[in-house]
Protein backbone atom coordinates (compact mmCIF):
# COMPACT_ATOMS: atom_id res chain seq x y z
CA UNK A 1 0.00 0.00 0.00
CA UNK A 2 3.28 2.49 1.26
CA UNK A 3 4.12 1.95 -2.50
CA UNK A 4 1.37 2.44 -4.19
CA UNK A 5 0.71 5.75 -2.38
CA UNK A 6 4.30 7.05 -3.05
CA UNK A 7 3.71 5.67 -6.27
CA UNK A 8 0.40 7.92 -7.15
CA UNK A 9 1.71 10.93 -5.46
CA UNK A 10 4.49 10.84 -7.65
CA UNK A 11 2.87 9.85 -11.45
CA UNK A 12 0.30 12.95 -9.95
CA UNK A 13 3.31 15.09 -9.93
CA UNK A 14 4.58 13.68 -13.05
CA UNK A 15 1.62 14.08 -15.33
CA UNK A 16 1.18 17.73 -13.79
CA UNK A 17 4.75 18.94 -14.46
CA UNK A 18 4.15 17.51 -17.86
CA UNK A 19 0.98 19.10 -18.50
CA UNK A 20 2.98 22.23 -17.12
CA UNK A 21 5.50 21.61 -19.82
CA UNK A 22 3.49 22.21 -22.62
CA UNK A 23 1.14 24.73 -21.60
CA UNK A 24 3.99 27.19 -20.09
CA UNK A 25 3.91 30.31 -21.30
CA UNK A 26 7.93 31.01 -21.03
CA UNK A 27 10.73 28.64 -22.41
CA UNK A 28 12.48 28.33 -19.24
CA UNK A 29 9.43 27.14 -16.91
CA UNK A 30 9.15 24.50 -19.84
CA UNK A 31 13.10 23.53 -19.25
CA UNK A 32 12.37 23.37 -15.86
CA UNK A 33 9.19 21.53 -15.72
CA UNK A 34 10.78 18.80 -17.80
CA UNK A 35 13.47 18.42 -15.47
CA UNK A 36 10.78 18.07 -12.74
CA UNK A 37 9.43 15.25 -14.83
CA UNK A 38 12.91 13.39 -15.05
CA UNK A 39 12.88 13.64 -11.22
CA UNK A 40 9.97 12.25 -10.80
CA UNK A 41 10.46 9.34 -13.57
CA UNK A 42 13.95 8.58 -11.69
CA UNK A 43 11.90 7.82 -8.66
CA UNK A 44 9.51 5.79 -10.37
CA UNK A 45 11.88 4.00 -12.05
CA UNK A 46 13.61 3.33 -8.35
CA UNK A 47 9.92 2.24 -7.81
CA UNK A 48 10.06 -0.63 -10.12
CA UNK A 49 13.18 -1.73 -9.07
CA UNK A 50 15.58 -0.21 -12.10
CA UNK A 51 17.84 1.86 -9.74
CA UNK A 52 20.83 1.96 -12.02
CA UNK A 53 18.12 3.55 -15.14
CA UNK A 54 17.01 5.65 -12.79
CA UNK A 55 20.79 7.51 -11.37
CA UNK A 56 21.19 7.56 -15.04
CA UNK A 57 18.34 9.30 -15.66
CA UNK A 58 19.08 12.13 -13.24
CA UNK A 59 22.54 12.50 -13.70
CA UNK A 60 22.77 12.43 -17.78
CA UNK A 61 19.02 13.79 -18.57
CA UNK A 62 18.77 16.44 -15.24
CA UNK A 63 22.62 17.20 -14.81
CA UNK A 64 23.90 17.04 -18.39
CA UNK A 65 20.78 17.57 -21.44
CA UNK A 66 18.28 19.52 -19.54
CA UNK A 67 21.29 22.12 -18.70
CA UNK A 68 21.96 22.19 -22.12
CA UNK A 69 18.84 22.82 -22.74
CA UNK A 70 18.32 25.81 -20.37
CA UNK A 71 21.75 27.32 -21.69
CA UNK A 72 20.38 27.59 -25.47
CA UNK A 73 16.95 28.96 -23.90
CA UNK A 74 18.56 31.77 -21.98
CA UNK A 75 21.10 32.60 -24.49
CA UNK A 76 18.92 33.01 -27.73
CA UNK A 77 17.20 36.03 -27.99
CA UNK A 78 13.49 34.77 -28.50
CA UNK A 79 10.87 36.78 -29.39
CA UNK A 80 8.47 35.27 -27.37
CA UNK A 81 5.13 37.17 -28.41
CA UNK A 82 5.55 35.69 -31.69
CA UNK A 83 5.80 32.43 -30.90
CA UNK A 84 3.14 32.30 -28.52
CA UNK A 85 0.82 33.64 -31.66
CA UNK A 86 -1.21 31.01 -32.65
CA UNK A 87 -1.18 29.15 -29.83
CA UNK A 88 -4.95 27.99 -29.41
CA UNK A 89 -5.60 27.81 -33.26
CA UNK A 90 -4.70 23.98 -33.25
CA UNK A 91 -5.33 23.14 -29.32
CA UNK A 92 -8.09 21.75 -29.89
CA UNK A 93 -6.67 19.53 -32.43
CA UNK A 94 -3.84 18.70 -29.64
CA UNK A 95 -6.55 18.22 -27.11
CA UNK A 96 -8.39 16.20 -29.36
CA UNK A 97 -5.27 13.69 -30.04
CA UNK A 98 -4.31 13.26 -26.62
CA UNK A 99 -7.41 12.25 -25.17
CA UNK A 100 -8.06 9.66 -28.06
CA UNK A 101 -4.19 8.53 -26.96
CA UNK A 102 -5.36 8.49 -23.38
CA UNK A 103 -8.66 6.58 -23.99
CA UNK A 104 -7.34 4.16 -26.67
CA UNK A 105 -4.61 3.13 -24.06
CA UNK A 106 -6.57 2.91 -21.06
CA UNK A 107 -9.20 1.24 -23.22
CA UNK A 108 -6.47 -1.80 -24.49
CA UNK A 109 -4.60 -1.99 -20.67
CA UNK A 110 -7.60 -1.65 -18.62
CA UNK A 111 -9.74 -4.29 -20.44
CA UNK A 112 -8.41 -7.56 -19.31
CA UNK A 113 -9.85 -9.51 -22.14
CA UNK A 114 -8.23 -8.21 -24.82
CA UNK A 115 -4.50 -7.63 -24.27
CA UNK A 116 -4.11 -11.66 -24.00
CA UNK A 117 -1.30 -10.64 -21.13
CA UNK A 118 -1.41 -10.30 -17.23
CA UNK A 119 -1.54 -6.83 -16.73
CA UNK A 120 -2.58 -6.63 -13.16
CA UNK A 121 0.87 -8.43 -12.33
CA UNK A 122 3.36 -6.31 -10.35
CA UNK A 123 6.84 -6.93 -10.59
CA UNK A 124 8.39 -9.55 -8.44
CA UNK A 125 10.76 -8.14 -5.94
CA UNK A 126 14.37 -9.01 -6.33
CA UNK A 127 15.98 -10.86 -3.53
CA UNK A 128 17.88 -8.73 -0.62
CA UNK A 129 21.40 -9.36 -2.60
CA UNK A 130 20.12 -8.06 -5.84
CA UNK A 131 21.86 -5.07 -7.62
CA UNK A 132 20.54 -3.72 -11.12
CA UNK A 133 23.78 -2.67 -12.12
CA UNK A 134 25.64 -5.27 -11.64
CA UNK A 135 23.12 -7.49 -13.49
CA UNK A 136 23.33 -4.69 -16.27
CA UNK A 137 26.27 -4.76 -16.51
CA UNK A 138 27.17 -7.89 -16.80
CA UNK A 139 24.50 -8.32 -19.92
CA UNK A 140 26.13 -4.93 -21.40
CA UNK A 141 29.98 -5.77 -21.32
CA UNK A 142 28.84 -9.48 -23.11
CA UNK A 143 26.01 -9.80 -24.82
CA UNK A 144 26.21 -6.09 -25.86
CA UNK A 145 29.27 -5.41 -25.89
CA UNK A 146 29.44 -4.38 -29.85
CA UNK A 147 25.89 -2.19 -29.38
CA UNK A 148 27.90 -0.27 -26.07
CA UNK A 149 31.44 0.52 -28.44
CA UNK A 150 28.69 1.88 -31.34
CA UNK A 151 26.97 3.91 -28.72
CA UNK A 152 29.99 5.24 -27.14
CA UNK A 153 30.97 6.23 -31.24
CA UNK A 154 27.30 7.64 -31.70
CA UNK A 155 28.21 10.18 -28.39
CA UNK A 156 31.75 10.95 -30.19
CA UNK A 157 30.42 11.76 -33.90
CA UNK A 158 27.36 13.66 -31.71
CA UNK A 159 30.00 15.71 -29.41
CA UNK A 160 32.50 16.49 -33.41
CA UNK A 161 29.08 16.86 -34.71
CA UNK A 162 27.89 19.12 -32.67
CA UNK A 163 31.03 21.10 -31.83
CA UNK A 164 31.53 21.33 -35.95
CA UNK A 165 27.95 22.92 -36.30
CA UNK A 166 28.59 25.89 -33.73
CA UNK A 167 32.22 26.81 -34.67
CA UNK A 168 32.25 29.81 -35.98
CA UNK A 169 35.11 30.83 -38.47
CA UNK A 170 35.59 34.82 -38.14
CA UNK A 171 37.15 36.62 -40.44
CA UNK A 172 40.23 38.71 -39.77
CA UNK A 173 41.15 37.07 -36.32
CA UNK A 174 45.30 37.07 -35.38
CA UNK A 175 45.38 33.45 -34.36
CA UNK A 176 48.13 31.30 -35.01
CA UNK A 177 47.98 28.24 -36.95
CA UNK A 178 50.41 25.73 -36.26
CA UNK A 179 50.77 23.63 -39.09
CA UNK A 180 51.71 26.13 -41.08
CA UNK A 181 54.61 27.79 -38.71
CA UNK A 182 55.80 24.22 -38.27
CA UNK A 183 55.79 23.69 -42.22
CA UNK A 184 57.42 26.78 -43.08
CA UNK A 185 60.85 26.73 -44.95
CA UNK A 186 64.12 28.57 -44.89
CA UNK A 187 62.83 29.76 -48.65
CA UNK A 188 59.36 31.08 -47.48
CA UNK A 189 61.22 33.58 -45.05
CA UNK A 190 64.67 34.84 -46.18
CA UNK A 191 65.18 36.42 -49.73
CA UNK A 192 68.43 36.74 -51.10
CA UNK A 193 68.97 40.19 -53.05
CA UNK A 194 71.73 40.87 -54.67
CA UNK A 195 72.02 44.80 -55.27
CA UNK A 196 74.42 45.76 -57.86
CA UNK A 197 77.42 48.36 -55.84
CA UNK A 198 76.56 51.29 -57.23
CA UNK A 199 79.10 53.35 -58.84
CA UNK A 200 81.20 56.22 -56.83
CA UNK A 201 80.22 59.36 -57.89
CA UNK B 1 1.78 -11.37 -7.73
CA UNK B 2 2.65 -9.22 -4.72
CA UNK B 3 -0.95 -7.43 -3.97
CA UNK B 4 0.74 -4.04 -2.83
CA UNK B 5 2.30 -2.96 -5.70
CA UNK B 6 2.64 -1.11 -8.57
CA UNK B 7 1.20 -3.30 -11.92
CA UNK B 8 1.82 -3.17 -14.84
CA UNK B 9 -1.17 -1.33 -15.79
CA UNK B 10 -0.77 1.64 -13.93
CA UNK B 11 2.96 1.91 -15.36
CA UNK B 12 1.36 1.44 -19.10
CA UNK B 13 -1.36 4.24 -18.61
CA UNK B 14 1.09 6.20 -16.83
CA UNK B 15 3.34 6.17 -20.04
CA UNK B 16 0.35 6.43 -22.42
CA UNK B 17 -0.62 9.58 -20.65
CA UNK B 18 2.57 10.98 -20.87
CA UNK B 19 2.86 10.60 -24.61
CA UNK B 20 -0.33 11.80 -24.67
CA UNK B 21 0.36 14.94 -23.03
CA UNK B 22 3.81 14.89 -25.28
CA UNK B 23 1.54 14.82 -28.62
CA UNK B 24 -0.69 17.79 -27.56
CA UNK B 25 2.34 19.62 -26.43
CA UNK B 26 3.67 18.90 -30.20
CA UNK B 27 0.33 20.73 -31.50
CA UNK B 28 0.38 23.23 -28.96
CA UNK B 29 3.96 24.55 -29.55
CA UNK B 30 3.91 23.85 -32.82
CA UNK B 31 6.00 27.50 -33.73
CA UNK B 32 8.68 26.74 -30.92
CA UNK B 33 11.51 24.50 -31.92
CA UNK B 34 12.81 24.23 -28.52
CA UNK B 35 9.37 23.16 -27.36
CA UNK B 36 9.20 20.55 -29.88
CA UNK B 37 12.64 19.42 -28.51
CA UNK B 38 11.48 19.29 -25.02
CA UNK B 39 8.17 17.79 -25.95
CA UNK B 40 10.15 14.57 -28.01
CA UNK B 41 12.02 14.09 -24.91
CA UNK B 42 8.97 13.50 -23.35
CA UNK B 43 7.87 10.90 -26.03
CA UNK B 44 11.38 9.34 -25.38
CA UNK B 45 10.32 9.41 -21.66
CA UNK B 46 7.38 7.71 -22.20
CA UNK B 47 8.70 4.88 -24.37
CA UNK B 48 11.27 4.04 -21.83
CA UNK B 49 8.59 3.88 -19.12
CA UNK B 50 7.09 0.70 -20.86
CA UNK B 51 10.56 -0.86 -21.66
CA UNK B 52 11.19 -0.34 -17.90
CA UNK B 53 7.65 -2.02 -16.91
CA UNK B 54 7.88 -4.51 -19.55
CA UNK B 55 10.92 -5.55 -18.42
CA UNK B 56 10.61 -6.09 -15.24
CA UNK B 57 7.08 -7.58 -15.38
CA UNK B 58 8.33 -10.24 -17.12
CA UNK B 59 11.97 -10.88 -15.33
CA UNK B 60 13.75 -9.99 -18.66
CA UNK B 61 17.14 -7.65 -18.07
CA UNK B 62 16.96 -6.91 -22.06
CA UNK B 63 14.35 -4.36 -21.68
CA UNK B 64 16.93 -2.21 -19.16
CA UNK B 65 19.45 -2.35 -22.06
CA UNK B 66 17.18 -0.57 -24.77
CA UNK B 67 16.30 2.05 -22.24
CA UNK B 68 20.37 2.34 -21.99
CA UNK B 69 20.33 3.01 -25.29
CA UNK B 70 17.21 5.06 -25.78
CA UNK B 71 18.71 7.21 -23.38
CA UNK B 72 22.14 7.41 -25.40
CA UNK B 73 20.47 8.28 -28.47
CA UNK B 74 18.00 10.86 -27.04
CA UNK B 75 21.22 12.74 -25.76
CA UNK B 76 23.42 12.64 -28.82
CA UNK B 77 19.79 14.16 -30.69
CA UNK B 78 19.29 16.66 -28.36
CA UNK B 79 22.75 17.67 -28.41
CA UNK B 80 22.91 17.91 -32.34
CA UNK B 81 19.03 19.44 -32.41
CA UNK B 82 20.39 22.10 -29.86
CA UNK B 83 23.35 22.84 -32.14
CA UNK B 84 21.44 23.13 -35.19
CA UNK B 85 18.99 25.64 -33.47
CA UNK B 86 21.89 27.75 -32.12
CA UNK B 87 22.97 27.82 -36.19
CA UNK B 88 19.40 28.79 -37.46
CA UNK B 89 19.12 31.66 -34.53
CA UNK B 90 22.33 32.87 -35.75
CA UNK B 91 21.47 32.55 -39.46
CA UNK B 92 17.57 34.19 -39.06
CA UNK B 93 17.19 35.75 -35.08
CA UNK B 94 14.29 33.84 -35.06
CA UNK B 95 13.41 29.81 -34.04
CA UNK B 96 9.90 30.29 -35.79
CA UNK B 97 8.82 27.18 -37.48
CA UNK B 98 6.84 29.04 -40.40
CA UNK B 99 10.17 30.85 -40.96
CA UNK B 100 11.84 27.53 -42.15
CA UNK B 101 10.20 27.63 -45.60
CA UNK B 102 13.78 28.06 -47.71
CA UNK B 103 12.75 24.61 -49.21
CA UNK B 104 8.64 25.81 -50.43
CA UNK B 105 8.27 24.57 -53.50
Amino acid sequence: MFVQIIFLIFATLLVASALGLIIARNPVYSALFLVLCFCNSAVIWMLTEAEFLAIVLVLVYVGAVMVLFLFVVMMLDINLAELRQGFTRFAWLGWLTALAVIAEIVGVVWSHGLTGLDVGGSPVPEPQNYSNTLALGQIIYTRYAYPFELAAMLLLVAIVAAIALTMRHRQGLKVQDISRQVSVRAADRIRIVKVEAEKRT
Amino acid sequence: MIPHAITLAELLTLSGVLFALAVAGIFLNRKNVILLLMCVELLLLAANFNFIAFSRVMGDINGQVFVFFVLTVAAAESAIGLAILVVLFRERRSINVEDLNTLRG
